[in-house]
């Protein structure tokens, strides 16, 4: 998802760059106060000082110090999991010449002037964007604070600021050896003017960017004391459970609450247009209350929805040509010139996230004001939309942003807050309102279905020489950030498929908007990638076949213009053991990716059962994600990342009967388990290259390696996910 | 109606149906938030707590069915030398993402560890394939517990 600068290596993709992202860019701009691709600091981040203490030192949104010495770094997005409260304080650390033992840091409140995702436009944690937007800017902001202590030491001792440095917390003279700690020089620091320049360390002297540290978040995740949203504490809290209509689009006809109300504990039944509301003094009751009503809903307009009926739609509407996404050379030509021709389509269901921590939200209006707690991705959002249901001023709310038990996309969205706020306004006290799992995965907002047609054709060394990839989907931009759908498509729904890897003369990429009925469509892990990845890895997977080679040869042969592709192919290749032969019923499949601004390589190996089942045994993982901040982290999200796709590979989808969702918790909707998992060995290239995204591109590489896998083990070529093993019986 | 049970070796009185999950009872009556929910089914483990040393799903277990029997949550797990070196390894190999499936990994790690202190990759497999973890820590997780099961009773404050 959004901006990626650094990924366009090849020729034709550096003279092509599609305009969407340009676009979005200047959406950016507009909103986030014209502080986009230039990584100077804006003049809002010049001393923040609100929240200083008078004699700290606080010479910009990100660093406080006391003058006790206390470094405190606020960290402008959030933590789910990914590490980026550990990460974002390494970045200040190692310019600011501090210890990251001496560090504390704490999340940054709502504040778009000084904590905007320069990737994004807004304050909003997602899309694999927070390495890559605050990299330069934590840096910076580091550099700047350790210029000016060194001034103010300089200033002491009235000696030249270049006779110092600065080293562990502290500036020495280094001719006298006098030092001063930054807690002595902070009041001092505070009255200097903040540098507009400032040196940054070059890379070959990082000493912290680039060791795998140990994570800051993770002690009070060991014994309980961590608080996510769901374990906000407010005086006189109530807890509230909900159920919204069960069909997308119906509305609540009536509930009788007479046998919810005698139930113990339970206090009031709320009622919305489309939902109901039991809120009680414990979760338990509130559960049992809304098992006893009696709720009749009016279904409304989708009361007869399939997900048959949607992909039949699907499959209609992808017929005719969309619009162009991408063009380069002339693809009718090339494919009616080709020795050989193949035509596929391919398939992807509509996903939940399932992030452990069940969606909630705890609100208390009052007349003046409102205060939200929850764990959210997008804190300035957030705000806003309870601004906007009470009617208050956002000014007058306060969003208390909590650890995420899990985001994955899920969290991006607002709806959940919305509902809790609705309910809040019926409720004469503070409450949180907690989803059931059942809730949560009947009303998530879902990675859309894709339907997608690929037309290729190969020279008669079987080379391809056409390639034409027409993307049926929702578009998820069009109403998350409606102005960078421009011309009929936007940047992230074609991720994946308009720049790949690859060196392909003839190509085209077109979308087909379909904007399903009846079911709501959001970002999920891997978000663009996680469909067009699965589709070109599978279908270059095809033409290497149909040619008769080698899929790791075939794939070399066009990499020639993408170095750093190349590299992380050959090295999966040569740590999977690729060339060794496998028994009978086993395969290994490879794909490869650029995105995120992280090239990565996956080679799967599985073996296949004669009643089709599937055991992914290992999965070897090259990646070339630039300078690499966290090796630590860096390896743990690329296991997280590979076994978020291995359940989009061979369990999960979420479909539709009588415009209800059927799944409805992990018994039919399962998640991984500790006994299905493959070895994955993470390898991770050296290189000084900006850093690139690393929360995604394991979850989009992971299921085409491993039905390039099961098409090698089988002969069998799965165009679907989830994966039907019942295919591949033997 | 009103009932007395032992959590981490402190008695409460709690006066709520019988039939109310013992999860709730720790969460929202006792504010011990450490114990997670996760589906309500018993089908991920989020909610794991130990009732006479033996791990089970608070979210099922109504708390008309405690009794007098002990209770430990995670809050306590780390008075206990499995606790402790579970936590420990824990924290030594980096296992934990997002955290919030993790109260309810190291009690069904912890149990494991008392009953078994060198557990087999499939004794491993058995014990913890009820806990789910969506953001993926399973190759640390087992990691933790084989180092774990090798290393001695960490210091107090080794936590």
């Amino acid at each position: 998802m959004l901006l990626d600068k650094n990924r366009a290596d090849t020729d034709e993709a550096k003279s092509e760059l599609n305009l969407s992202r340009r676009n979005f860019l200047r959406v950016g701009a507009a909103a986030g106060g014209g502080l986009l691709l230039s990584f100077a600091l804006p003049s809002a981040f010049a001393r923040m000082g609100a929240s200083a203490a008078d004699g700290d030192f606080a010479p910009n949104g990100f660093i406080r110090i006391g003058q006790d010495g206390r470094v405190t770094v606020i960290v402008p997005q959030v933590e789910m999991g990914q590490g980026t409260f550990t990460s974002f304080p390494m970045l200040v650390a190692e310019e600011l010449e501090v210890d990251l033992a001496q560090v504390e840091f704490e999340q940054a409140p709502p504040n778009q002037a000084l904590y905007v995702n320069q990737l994004v436009g807004f304050q909003a944690t997602g899309g694999s964007t927070s390495i890559r937007a605050f990299y330069q800017p934590l840096r910076q902001a580091g550099a700047t604070a350790r210029t000016m202590l060194i001034a103010a030491a300089a200033a002491t001792w009235n000696v030249d600021p270049a006779s110092c440095r600065a080293e562990k917390g502290s500036v020495i003279h280094t001719p006298t050896g006098r030092k001063l700690g930054y807690g002595a020089l902070a009041s001092k620091a505070a009255t200097l003017p903040v540098p507009e320049k400032v040196a940054l360390k070059d890379p070959k002297d990082f000493t912290l960017i680039g060791t795998p540290a140990k994570r800051l978040d993770t002690p009070a995740k060991v014994n309980g004391t961590a608080v996510y949203g769901i374990d906000a504490k407010v005086p006189g809290m109530k807890i509230g459970t909900v159920a919204a209509c069960p069909v997308f689009g119906g509305k609540l006809k009536s509930a009788n609450d007479s046998q919810a109300l005698a139930v113990k504990d339970v206090l009031q039944v709320v009622k919305l247009d489309d939902a109901v509301a039991v809120i009680a003094t414990n979760m338990g009751a509130a559960k049992k209350g809304l098992a006893a009503l009696e709720i009749e809903w009016d279904a409304g307009p989708n009361a007869k929805l399939t997900t048959a009926d949607i992909v039949a739609d699907m499959a209609e509407v992808s017929k005719v040509a969309g619009v162009i996404a991408f063009n380069r050379g002339d693809v009718a030509k090339a494919l009616s010139g080709a020795s050989q021709k193949l035509e596929a389509i391919y398939e992807l269901p509509f996903l939940a996230h399932t992030t452990m921590e069940p969606i909630n939200c705890t609100v208390d209006v009052r007349k003046d004001g409102c205060d939200i707690w929850v764990g959210t991705q997008v804190i300035g959002r957030a705000q806003a939309v309870a601004a906007q249901v009470t009617g208050l001023p956002p000014e007058k709310v306060v969003v208390h942003n909590h650890l995420l038990g899990g985001g994955f996309g899920r969290r991006l969205e607002v709806d959940f807050i919305a509902r809790a706020v609705q309910i809040a306004k019926q409720v004469d006290a503070p409450v949180k309102v907690v989803w059931s799992r059942e809730e949560d995965i009947q009303h998530d907002m879902y990675r859309p279905y894709f339907y997608d047609r690929l037309q290729a054709g190969l020279d008669a060394d079987g080379m391809p020489v056409g390639w034409n990839h027409r993307i049926c989907g929702s578009s998820i931009i069009a109403r998350w950030a409606p102005p960078a759908f421009k011309d009929g498509f936007d940047f992230d729904t074609v991720d994946g498929a308009v720049e790949p890897p690859y060196s392909l003369p003839n190509m085209r990429v077109e979308y087909v908007r379909h904007e399903p009925p009846g079911i709501p469509t959001a970002f999920w892990r891997s978000v663009g990638p996680s469909h067009n990845v699965f589709v070109v890895e599978s279908f270059i997977d095809e033409l290497a076949a149909a040619a008769k080679k080698d899929p790791v040869e075939y794939r070399r042969a066009l990499l020639g213009k993408s170095p750093r592709a190349l590299a992380v192919l050959n090295l999966a290749a040569e740590k999977s053991g690729w060339e060794q032969a496998l028994p009978q019923g086993s395969g290994r499949g490879v794909s490869v990716q650029n995105v995120f601004g992280t090239y990565m390589a996956q080679v799967a190996e599985v073996d296949v059962a004669k009643e089709g089942s599937v055991k992914v045994k290992r999965i070897t993982c090259a990646l070339d994600c630039g300078i690499a901040i966290n090796p630590n982290t860096i390896e743990a999200q690329v296991q997280s990342a590979i076994i978020y796709g291995l359940s989009a590979a061979l369990y999960d989808q979420i479909t539709l009967k009588d415009g209800r969702v059927e799944q409805s918790n992990f018994h039919d909707y399962p998640a991984p388990r500790i006994n299905e998992i493959p070895v994955i060995d993470v390898h991770i290239v050296k290189s000084n290259e900006p850093p690139g995204g690393m929360g995604e591109p394991g979850t989009s590489a992971l299921p085409p390696a491993v039905t390039n896998a099961i098409f090698a083990a089988t002969g069998v070529r799965l165009r679907k996910l989830p994966i039907d093993t019942s295919k591949l019986k033997t | 109606m009103p009932f007395t049970i032992k959590v981490n070796n402190v008695q409460h009185d709690v006066d709520v149906d019988g039939d109310i999950p013992l999860l709730w009872v720790l969460r929202d009556v006792l504010g011990m938030t450490g114990t997670k929910f996760g589906c309500g089914m018993a089908l991920c483990g989020a909610c794991t707590v130990h009732m006479n040393g033996t791990p089970i799903r608070s979210c099922i277990t109504p708390i008309q069915s405690v009794g007098d029997a002990p209770v430990t949550t995670i809050e306590a797990i780390g008075e206990t030398p499995a606790g402790q070196k579970i936590q420990k390894a824990w924290l030594d190999l980096e296992v934990i993402q997002c955290g919030y499936c993790q109260s309810g990994q190291i009690m069904s790690a912890s149990a494991l560890l008392a009953s078994n202190p060198n557990p087999s990759d499939s004794d491993i497999d058995a014990a913890m394939s009820g806990n789910i973890c969506r953001c993926g820590t399973y190759v640390r997780i087992r990691e933790a517990i084989k180092q774990a099961a090798q290393g001695s009773v960490a210091s107090p404050q080794g936590n």
